[in-house]
């Protein structure tokens, strides 16, 4: 969230130097209620203590920052999925660690493992319980793309559930979770993604397809549709 | 794991109840194994369990595709008191693909018959509750058999993604 805070004359606003500051905005705050601050010093005083935003971004900035994910696991991703909320990790710095056992209370959904035919129905009901606003983690290669269960038994996550974010990772580490987790976060806030390439300037290194002519100076690893070097 | 001539032994008393039961008496990988007639399961288990191999460690399908007749039936027995093993199969025809339950006999093969009637079709007559048990009740087909397509999704990576234009949606 953006904060609009005004500069003021520190001579006036005073640190946290000496306890002679502290009795000086004591006294000012005292004068301010009883009506005594003339209106110029008002105006600074609540420019001062006030945080302008609008109702949308406070209610996203509560919402990003206090994700309670529903207790929940599927497959051997889960180890590791409650490892970030060990001392190690420790997901409570973010606000993240409260897992509730019913998803009612939950507003995150972490998909830890793969996820069977028989499975996705149940899944869906979880998700459908869930309360609005919630979001889906897909956590580990097998709910985001199938891993290496690519068979009869098992579907993608995306196949019956909008998922917000997909870790990668077979299984991910819990750093990677968590940094999906942060990610996610940034996308409530509505952040646009601060990715590698935008922060190492990297931008036009993308692995893309030769048909695309968007992209001129692009690596083109594969070729399209040539998987003998893949 | 009894010795030929053991195990040789043990085919001649399955023998003496029934004379055609016991087909083939091999030791192959380390196991022994006897192959019976498909109706004569449970002769070979009754007999073998009063031999002492009276603990039914595993009940497992088998697709012998392409050889035929194609679907297998596996028993392991094992005796607690020697820790020795033997094992009993059995081949059936995807036509007729039945074979008499010996849930009676071990209670533990109730749920290991229905996993293999799940997964290889095979049908085995007298058990209490013959339902699917991995897969979903309506699931079609028996996908361990194996002319069961694999399924599955081709995985979009950057290469084939033109390919499959709209996969997001």
């Amino acid at each position: 969230m953006e904060i609009i805070r005004q500069t003021v004359d520190p001579q006036v606003t005073g640190g946290d130097q000496s306890p002679d500051d502290f009795r000086i905005r004591q006294l000012r705050a005292r004068d301010m209620l009883r009506g005594d601050l003339p209106d110029s010093e008002l105006e600074q005083y609540v420019q001062e203590r006030v945080i302008t935003t609008t109702v949308d971004r406070a209610t996203a900035w509560a919402q990003s920052n206090s994700l309670f994910p529903l207790t929940f696991g599927l497959a051997c991703c889960a180890i590791e999925m409650m490892s970030i909320v060990g001392g190690r990790l420790d997901i409570a710095r973010f606000g993240f660690e409260a897992f509730r056992a019913s998803p009612r209370q939950a507003d995150l959904l972490i998909l830890s493992g793969r996820i069977s035919i028989k499975m996705a129905p149940i899944i869906r009901r979880i998700y459908d319980q869930m309360l609005d606003p919630k979001w889906t983690i897909a956590m580990g290669a097998c709910s985001s793309s199938m891993g290496v269960f690519n068979n009869y038994a098992v579907v993608p996550a995306d196949k019956f559930l909008p998922v917000a974010v997909h870790v990668p990772g077979c299984p991910p580490r819990p750093e990677a979770l968590m940094h999906g987790i942060l990610q996610l976060r940034d996308q409530i806030e509505g952040k646009a993604p601060a990715g590698s390439r935008e922060r190492y300037h990297a931008q036009g290194t993308e692995e893309v397809i030769g048909s695309d002519p968007g992209v001129v100076d692009a690596v083109n690893v594969f070729g399209a549709g040539d998987v003998t070097n893949a | 794991m009894p010795d030929a001539d053991g195990l040789e032994m043990l085919a001649q008393r399955i023998r003496d109840l029934r004379a055609d039961a016991v087909i083939e008496v091999t030791h192959n990988h380390g196991q022994a194994m006897i192959e019976v007639a498909p109706d004569a399961n449970r002769e070979a288990l009754v007999v073998l369990s009063e031999q002492g191999y009276s603990f039914l460690s595993s009940l497992h399908g088998v697709d012998y595709y392409p050889d035929e007749p194609r679907l297998g039936v596996h028993y392991q027995l094992l005796d607690m008191d020697r820790v020795d093993r033997v094992g009993v199969k059995l081949r059936v025809t995807l036509d007729d693909p039945a074979v008499a339950s010996v849930v009676d006999l071990f209670p533990t093969a109730d749920h290991h018959e229905r996993e293999v009637y799940d997964m290889f079709g095979v049908v085995f007559e007298g058990h209490p509750d013959l339902r699917r048990i991995l897969m979903p009740e309506d699931y079609q087909g028996h996908p361990q058999r194996r002319d069961f397509p694999t399924g599955g999704e081709p995985v979009i990576f950057t290469y084939n993604e033109p390919q499959t234009p709209g996969w997001t949606q």
